[in-house]
């Protein structure tokens, strides 16, 4: 079963809307742990652009990314206002540098549409749904896309 | 009123097995490691019914039988041999010995159950 | 039985290994002479223990085996069977495959035939020509027929007279009773024909009293005659079936005889002390995870005090001390649950060392010392894939087969040796044998045909050792079943290494070679270096440190643009500069200004690290970044500091060996790979 499918098997979702790299995009509630404000981060040798470092979370060693360079946007320069969304996907936790986080979006499954599958996007390839608000939209995260190794050939 | 069960084998993954099958059951269960231990724990506490290994260091089943028919306290309690022979010679023995019925190993849970209902009477 | 449990099936395996030590020190002593009743009575216990709990897991191949060594444990147990050095050979090598066959099972894995087969076969040949039954295999199913609603129903009547034997062997008349009227309408009648009318002497007990039941049961008299299951042979019974008008009437039930008084039915439980108490390992690494938390909190208060500047002799600070000590007593206690001896351990490796000795038909005396040793429980259990490596190993190309023993002027008999012992924080594994040494030439030949080496390199003799352990090196002349599986030593080392040790090895020709793996007491707490790198707090393992130097201008030379050499006691080590490596662009300064560490490590000689300062020596809780995160290459892991930050952990060797230079345009890509959590 699709992921889209297995969120569709609520009835009602509720998603946490964030701004990564000046765009709206949300993340389902019950995968997110807690939401933190920055704190410097120890870095990683020979890490990748968006891996900003390692924090300690209550005594466990946390990966940060800077969601916005992991979506293709310019990195984020982390400071004071910005924020860390700690998410839990499988076994993992890691931590996500945002610039700010909004509000609590309730929303029917029915709602959810469908991403459309445009060019090879590192953007598109982590949005699992659209949710279309009035004459906005915001974006459904899909953190297994996000968090998954890329396909060498995109890389 | 719960029924006590004094399960007696020197195994510990029998005793684990035959604790977690009959507390679902409902009966609740001590443990013995040894036929020594098992008399002891026998003469200590009230019993329903005992369930007890054949072959233990120590003591062995039948060797607990005949001291629980033998001794002070509740010696028409059943007990029931837990044994991984079968065939006339145990039936034989454990009948000498004194033994109320027998189960052969590996047991079926409600096998098992179903006859320590019928021997105890609980349901 | 609960067949599907992992952890029913956790704590089978767990009592395995136990009942397979009782059986090996039986056997052991059995060997040694020791023949009394109680020795052979344990070993049969253990074979039937664990043949009584397979079966609980439908383990049938291990049941059956089992059930075969037990048959002939039994005939010497009970002196059918005589005790020779033929039998005792058998019996060993049903242990062994014992052993195998619970391995196996573990696993998953089928039996291999060709390992059990042979065996069975030797174990049948002291039984005799008498076929073994077979049905005391068979479960005894004890079958309960529901008969569904719909059956007709059949009308019974049901006579029964107990005797003597069926009330001393515990059995009642009323449930008996009880049961048959759980299976439908019953009418019960007692008979007393047969009370004598005087009642002096009169025992109830004498089958004086009878009963008739009349039941409307089910459509066969398979129920009713497993009511009578443990007594058809305690009673007169007789069973008819049938409409039966005939039936006498009913009668109420006489009350059930009094059996016997119970008088204690106290709710004493039995409160003796355990011997010892098994903890599910979770809980413990739980407590091991929140003691560290301890330490570090306690490490954080420490700090925090110093920089409040208070005045010194606040007596605070003797009770931080306090704290600390306790801290640490706690820590080392709950360490100690983890802690293992090798016994277990080195009783496999004796199996895997009789095996390799069989299959090579070498003559081998294996000898363990300092089984007692205790190590943390995960060091032990992945101890024993490289030892079983080095142990074919060395009885595969360390020793000698006889008559090259012989014309060595050695005994036939060649020696194994492993031992454990505890040297100054650390445990310490040694395998020694007696045999050739290693082949340093051919060694040297190997690595230079597979590219290892340069045909001109200038090795010492402990360069060439190392060689064992390159990727891809096997000395192997031709590829045989034992020990050449296409993994080479160095699958070992990688094992050992991954558990925070080293190997070192010493070889002397003609007269052996002994691998020595030196491992951390626990792996959960490291004493550790802690440096400054580029503004950045980090650790260097001491276990690692040889010592740390302040090099004068004097000391240092130059080598062509990049490279720099310390002379040390008249020798010339490499120096490393530890921020390049990590990936670090600060300018470089001038090396007099900075601290070399000085790294021993087992593959690659000398070299010294440089860094920008040291602070301090202290024992670290290691926190693994593979859960989150993924490997990092020349990072082994990350300590949380007094601060609440988090500092990484140099894995010197990697970092002596150049495995963490990538240039930075492939960086990207290196974490892509798949098997890498990838963020």
């Amino acid at each position: 079963m699709s992921q889209l499918a297995e969120l569709k098997k609520s009835e009602r979702l509720e998603f946490v809307t964030l701004v990564a790299g000046g765009q709206n995009f949300c993340i389902e509630i019950k995968q997110i742990r807690e939401i933190r404000r920055w704190t410097p981060v120890t870095v990683l040798p020979h890490s990748p652009d968006h891996v900003l470092g390692v924090i300690n979370l209550r005594g466990a060693v946390i990966p940060i990314i800077d969601l916005a360079a992991k979506l293709g946007f310019p990195k984020i320069a982390p400071s004071e206002r910005h924020v860390i969304i700690i998410i839990s996907i499988e076994d993992r936790i890691v931590g996500l540098l945002v610039e700010s986080v909004s509000e609590i979006l309730g929303v029917d499954a029915g709602n959810l549409r469908e991403t459309p599958r445009g060019p090879e996007d590192p953007t598109i390839r982590a949005i699992l749904a659209i949710i279309p608000l009035g004459d906005d939209m915001t974006k459904v995260i899909s953190l297994p896309a996000l968090l998954a190794p890329a396909s060498p050939v995109a890389a | 009123m719960v029924t006590r069960i004094l399960a007696i084998d020197d195994s510990r993954t029998i005793r684990t097995l035959l604790t977690q099958t009959l507390q679902n059951a409902g009966f609740e269960v001590s443990t013995a490691v040894d036929g020594v231990d098992g008399v002891q724990k026998f003469q200590q506490q009230h019993t329903d019914l005992v369930i007890t290994d054949v072959n233990m260091p120590n003591k062995d089943g039948f060797g607990v039988i005949a001291d629980i028919r033998n001794g002070p306290t509740n010696r028409t309690v059943p007990v029931l041999v837990l044994t991984t022979e079968s065939g006339a010679a145990l039936k034989d023995r454990a009948r000498q010995a004194g033994a109320t019925g027998w189960i052969v190993k590996p047991f079926d849970d409600d096998a098992l159950i179903a006859v320590i209902r019928r021997l105890t009477g609980a349901l | 039985m609960m067949t599907g449990d992992t952890a029913m099936r956790d704590i089978f395996f767990e009592e395995c290994d136990d009942l397979i030590t009782d059986l090996s020190e039986g056997l052991s002593a059995m060997r040694d002479g020791q023949t009394d009743d109680a020795i052979v009575n344990a070993v049969f216990r253990a074979v039937h223990s664990v043949k009584g709990a397979a079966g609980a897991f439908a383990l049938d191949d291990l049941v059956s085996f089992a059930h075969r060594f037990e048959t002939v444990l039994d005939a010497v147990r009970s002196h059918r069977l005589s005790l020779d050095d033929a039998l005792l050979h058998v019996l060993q090598r049903a242990s062994d495959v014992l052993a195998d066959l619970i391995d196996a099972a573990r696993d998953n894995l089928p039996a291999n035939p060709a390992q059990v087969d042979p065996v069975v076969a030797q174990l049948q040949s002291f039984l005799g020509d008498a076929p073994q039954p077979v049905e005391d295999l068979d479960f005894e199913a004890v079958t309960l027929a529901f008969d569904g609603p719909d059956q007709p129903a059949r009308r019974y009547l049901i006579r029964f007279r107990p005797n003597a034997a069926f009330y001393a062997s515990g059995h009642d008349p009323l449930l008996i009773i009880k049961a048959l009227q759980a299976l439908g309408p019953t009418s019960v009648s007692v008979d007393l024909t047969r009370l004598p009318h005087s009642l002096a002497g009169l025992r109830w007990q004498d089958g004086l009293m009878g009963w008739q039941v009349v039941l409307d049961g089910p459509a066969t008299d398979l129920p009713i005659l497993e009511v009578f299951q443990f007594v058809d042979d305690l009673c007169d019974l007789q069973i008819t079936a049938g409409p039966d008008d005939a039936a006498a009437d009913p009668v109420p039930i006489a009350p059930a005889p009094v059996v016997e008084a119970q008088t204690d039915t106290s709710d004493r439980s039995g409160k003796r002390a355990a011997a010892s108490l098994r903890v599910d390992p979770e809980r413990v690494d739980r407590l091991i995870n929140a003691v560290g938390e301890l330490i570090i909190n306690q490490s954080v208060i420490s700090q925090r005090l110093q920089e409040a500047s208070l005045p010194n002799t606040a007596e605070l600070f003797s009770d931080l001390d306090d704290y600390k000590l306790l801290a640490r007593e706690i820590q080392e206690g709950v360490m100690a649950i983890r802690a293992q001896p090798v016994k277990p351990l080195f009783q496999r490796m004796l199996r895997i060392a009789r095996e390799a000795a069989d299959m090579t038909g070498k003559l081998v005396t294996f000898t363990t010392e300092g089984e007692a040793t205790e190590v943390d429980k995960t060091v032990v259990e992945r101890l024993a894939d490289p030892l079983t490596h080095m142990i074919r190993n060395a009885i595969d190309h360390g020793i000698e087969a006889p008559d090259q023993r012989i014309a060595a002027g050695k005994s036939a008999h060649g020696s194994l040796r492993l031992s454990a012992r505890q040297r100054s924080g650390s445990i310490v594994i040694e395998i020694a044998d007696d045999g050739a040494g290693l082949d340093r030439r051919r060694i040297r030949d190997i690595a230079f045909e597979k590219g290892l080496i340069a045909e001109d390199a200038q090795l010492t003799e402990a360069e060439i050792d190392h060689l064992l352990f390159a990727p891809g090196f096997s000395t192997a002349k031709a590829v045989t079943n034992l020990s050449g599986r296409g993994v080479g030593m160095d699958v070992v080392k990688t094992a050992i290494t991954a558990l925070g040790g080293r190997v070192t090895i010493a070889s002397v020709t003609g007269q052996g070679t002994s691998f020595s793996i030196t491992l951390p007491l626990t792996l959960a707490v490291m004493d550790g270096m802690i440096i400054n790198l580029g503004g950045q707090t980090m650790v260097v393992p001491i276990a690692s440190i040889l010592e740390t130097i302040r090099p004068k201008a004097a000391d240092l030379s130059q080598i062509g643009l990049n490279s720099t050499l310390l002379r040390i006691r008249g020798e010339y080590v490499p120096v490393i500069d530890l921020a390049e490596r990590m990936g670090h662009t600060t300018l470089p300064r001038d090396m007099t200004e900075r601290v070399l560490l000085l790294i021993q490590t087992d593959s690659v000689p000398q070299c010294a690290l440089a860094v920008d300062d040291i602070f301090d020596q202290r024992q670290v809780v290691v926190k693994s970044m593979q859960g989150n995160y993924g490997e990092i290459a020349g990072v082994s892991g990350a300590t949380i500091l007094g601060d609440g930050k988090i500092a990484l952990i140099i894995d010197a060797e990697a970092v002596a060996q150049g495995n963490t230079s990538f240039p930075a345009t492939n960086s990207h890509n290196r974490r892509d790979v798949p098997h890498v959590a990838t963020c």
